[in-house]
């Protein structure tokens, strides 16, 4: 390195559209994310692969941003929390996370939203535990995650078309 | 006497932060009329509070030499202070704004360093500067909960009715004082708030260490003394035969009373609380009644049951002054907008919405009509920050006198042009309408017409101080609020035996919330508290290297074991409204509360379930095995501290009880002679 900083150079797919952005070659797709294409959605929590605060779907699958570099992303296809809402609304699940507090300070909510996404994808109907198990790799300090659980358990009812609302205990506590 | 050296310029000498020494009533009389005396010793590991978001802070010295801070803090109002301070710059050239917290719990409420290094790395370059901890850096931040040993002493009838208590509380402060005098005077406030404790002393020492400082986490200070209390209650309950949740039961704080070391105590749910948890919980067909023998649940499998209270507010800021702790300002435009302005910080709680719920349901309009402005010192009056579980009563009560003050000028106007009495108006759905005419009314926003063409531009202000303490002993700042919300807790667990891992099944908690004002962000706060709680009970803890006790095992994510969606246990909520006159719409507090019953009723679930004592948090398996093998051994069942450290304590401060006449000062010191 002669001291000439040469920019990376790559074309992918962000949240549905085509998309070019230059970088220096070492950063992170987080990284990359917030501070070359001002999405700013996605966050940091530890910049360690700890915490699945950072993921983001990369061809549909959830991997943490921070670990990925942003080379790596060429041709493909990202999607992070800013293209989750379309012109129709808000995603299922954003409005289930919103309607029952699943998220409180917001910082793993976008996380946890595309995580839950990719579970819904592949399971339609998925139980407690598959959701647990699905969400183990994100934590969250605020909800105690009991929310987080019973929004993806309605958005996945909703998005099967069912008439669900949420169960009158979540909002106001059991009798 | 040597001068041993001081490690700072401030607090009681040598490595001595703060002592203090606090007695309340005649305690030999009421040892003297015990039918029981017990002692125990506890302790409760210190423990971080791993928001999510590290925390960041960006500066501007702009060309016109005004510093601007964004920060991640919750604490703006006093960030402002600290800056003029350390920069040397008037107060009003110094704009901070906190930016929405990616989770706070007490860890971002100190002013910090790097909020002063980029605001004088500003000045200096003129130039923005940005810093952003890093996750170990955040660990070595920390402010987090005290380790704390604890004695407890108490004398008890054979009901369980308490005679005496005498506490004693040792914090290990680490490098600096953080909030470290109201931390060591918050492990001995509380405990007499939840059952009637007629006489009352208090012995409070916090060291320095070489450790990461240790400062206020959810509950400040009063977790570790609940836990000790809660699990020392249980084996009182065990020598006298007891069930625990009828002695507690029979032996409550009364509402409206004054308690010995002159706490005023407002509304008073506890014994809701309890009843509910031990009837969901289907407590009488699971508690062993300390009938090993005769079990009703399988041997490994146990129930425990622990209550508390916490502050819905401190009683007064950290800095002397007799100003209001809560300031909101409203201003409604010609178009029958509303605008709330306040320097109160979201932390995730949701307060920026309470203002939206509060003054809508005052001026009769919907939340989503009202825009809110908080957090910025140059927009929006004083709030003291989000800590102590204040923001809902004090900004709440702030916004009630605003908004009546906006609701009478708009009241006067269209009576006025309605020639309608001003006692029959009604604001209700964005009208203002005579309520014996329905029909005669006024839109909302030509209510604010009518009333901005009276009397000029619409703007009001409402304010906020907590009342009075009856308390006038030195020490009496810390521990006096506005109100006290209660919490009771039953955990389910599952001891493992080969592995001493313990699985928290159930807890059934419930808590006294005054009243209230959206029931999906308490059931938020009462969730996330018994998850946090859950982690302190079982698993989280800062532990440093041996060899190098400065340096932290595992400042990482990953390492420092907090609990995961398959670590976390169900919970069933009851809520209790049992409203506050002090609470705004009668509403308490919900943040902090109920972390508190978690800790102790795992601990008391644990002792029902295998027959040991961990008397230390967290229980780890480690712990639960050396105790089980102990018991095997014929040994004490017991793992945890078994002495405290030998202490000079200064001449306690003497002050009489309500009940023997006091008046809340302290007696005179009567000169002692040798």
């Amino acid at each position: 390195m002669s001291g000439r900083k040469q920019k990376a150079h790559i074309k992918l797919t962000l949240n549905g559209e085509p998309a070019e952005v230059a970088f220096a070659p070492h950063k992170t797709l987080l990284e990359v994310l917030r501070e070359d294409l001002g999405l700013m959605g996605t966050k940091h929590g530890c910049e360690l692969g700890e915490c699945g605060t950072c993921a983001v779907l990369v061809d549909g699958r959830s991997i943490l941003s921070c670990l990925m570099l942003g080379l790596d992303a060429e041709g493909r296809e990202v999607e992070t929390i800013e293209g989750m809402a379309t012109a129709e609304g808000l995603h299922p699940l954003q409005e289930t996370f919103a309607d029952l507090g699943a998220a409180q300070c917001g910082y793993c909510t976008p996380g946890f939203l595309l995580v839950a996404k990719e579970l819904l994808k592949t399971n339609a109907e998925p139980s407690r535990d598959e959701i647990k198990e699905a969400l183990s790799g994100n934590l969250c300090r605020c909800t105690g995650y009991l929310k987080i659980y019973e929004a993806v358990e309605l958005a996945a009812a909703k998005m099967r078309g069912e008439e669900a609302e949420a169960v009158k205990e979540t909002i106001y506590g059991y009798e | 006497m040597i001068d041993e050296p001081r490690i700072h310029d401030y607090g009681d000498g040598a490595n001595v932060h703060k002592k203090v020494s606090l007695e309340f009533g005649d305690m030999g009389e009421g040892f003297k009329e015990a039918d029981l005396i017990r002692e125990d010793i506890l302790f409760y590991e210190g423990n971080t509070h791993l928001p999510m978001e590290q925390h960041a802070a960006v500066a501007h010295f702009d060309a016109d030499h005004k510093l601007t801070l964004w920060s991640a803090t919750q604490t703006p109002h006093y960030v402002h202070r600290a800056l003029a301070k350390t920069l040397e710059l008037p107060a009003s050239h110094i704009r901070v704004i906190a930016t929405p917290n990616g989770g706070g719990f007490g860890g971002k409420s100190d002013p910090f360093n790097h909020e002063i290094i980029v605001s004088k790395l500003s000045m200096m370059t003129g130039r923005p500067v940005k810093v952003t901890l890093t996750r170990e850096e955040v660990f070595y931040c920390h402010r987090g909960r005290h380790p704390v040993l604890m004695k407890i002493r108490t004398g008890v009838k054979k009901d369980g009715a308490i005679t005496a208590m005498d506490f004693q509380s040792f914090l290990d402060g680490g490098a600096y004082g953080s909030y470290g005098v109201a931390s060591t005077f918050y492990t001995g406030a509380l405990q007499t708030v939840t059952y009637n404790v007629p006489r009352y002393k208090f012995r409070g020492l916090r060291a320095f260490t070489n450790k990461p400082p240790c400062g206020p986490k959810r509950g400040h200070g009063t977790p570790q003394p609940r836990f000790a209390l809660e699990v020392h209650l249980d084996k009182i309950a065990e020598e006298l035969k007891l069930d625990p949740a009828e002695m507690r039961l029979k032996h409550l704080v009364q509402p409206f009373s004054v308690t010995a070391n002159y706490l005023r105590i407002g509304s008073m749910g506890l014994g809701k609380c309890i009843e509910k948890v031990v009837e969901g919980s289907e407590w009488k067909k699971k508690f062993s009644n300390w009938d090993r023998e005769n079990r009703k649940l399988p041997e490994g499998k146990g129930v425990g049951l622990a209550c508390s209270s916490y502050i819905c507010g401190a009683g007064l800021p950290i800095y002397w002054n007799n100003m209001p702790h809560s300031g909101v300002q409203l201003r409604l435009d010609r178009q029958g907008g509303v605008c709330v302005q306040c320097g109160s910080t979201d932390i995730g709680q949701g307060s920026d919405s309470i203002l939206a719920y509060i003054v809508a349901e005052i001026l009769g309009i919907d939340p989503f009509d009202i825009r809110v402005i908080t957090a910025d010192t140059d927009l929006t009056p004083v709030d003291l920050g989000s800590y102590s579980s204040r923001v809902t009563l004090m900004t709440g009560n702030a916004a009630i006198q605003a908004a009546e003050r906006a609701r009478e000028l708009l009241t006067m106007a269209v009576a006025e042009k309605l020639s309608v009495p001003i006692e029959n108006l009604s604001f209700a759905d964005r009208r203002v309408f005579d309520v014996e005419n329905p029909e005669t009314g006024v839109t909302f926003a030509e209510a604010v017409v009518l009333a901005e063409s009276k009397f000029g531009t619409i703007g009001t202000v409402g304010s906020y101080t907590p009342p009075r303490s009856p308390g006038r002993y030195k020490g009496a700042g810390v521990g006096p609020s506005p109100a006290y919300s209660y919490s009771a807790a039953v955990a389910e667990v599952d001891v493992d035996a080969s592995t001493g891992i313990v699985t928290v099944e159930r807890i059934w908690i419930g808590h006294d919330i005054g009243q209230s004002i959206n029931p999906a962000l308490v059931m938020g706060q009462v969730e996330g508290s018994v998850y946090m709680g859950l982690g302190e009970a079982l698993m989280e803890e800062m532990t440093y290297r041996a060899n190098r006790n400065v340096v932290h095992k595992f400042p990482s994510l990953l390492e420092y074991k907090s609990p995961t969606t398959l670590e976390m246990c169900d919970v069933v909520t009851y809520l209790i409204e049992d409203r506050d006159p002090n609470g705004p719409f009668g509403a308490k507090e919900v943040g902090q509360g109920p972390l508190l019953p978690v800790m102790p009723a795992i601990a008391n679930a644990v002792y029902d379930a295998v027959g040991v004592r961990i008397d230390e948090v967290p229980i780890t398996p480690e712990k639960v095995l050396t105790a089980l093998r102990d018991k095997a051994k014929g040994r004490e069942a017991r793992f945890g501290p078994k002495r405290v450290p030998d202490v000079e304590w200064p001449q306690p401060l003497k002050v009489l009880t309500p009940a023997e006449g006091g008046d809340g000062k302290e007696m005179p010191r009567v000169a002692v002679h040798s």
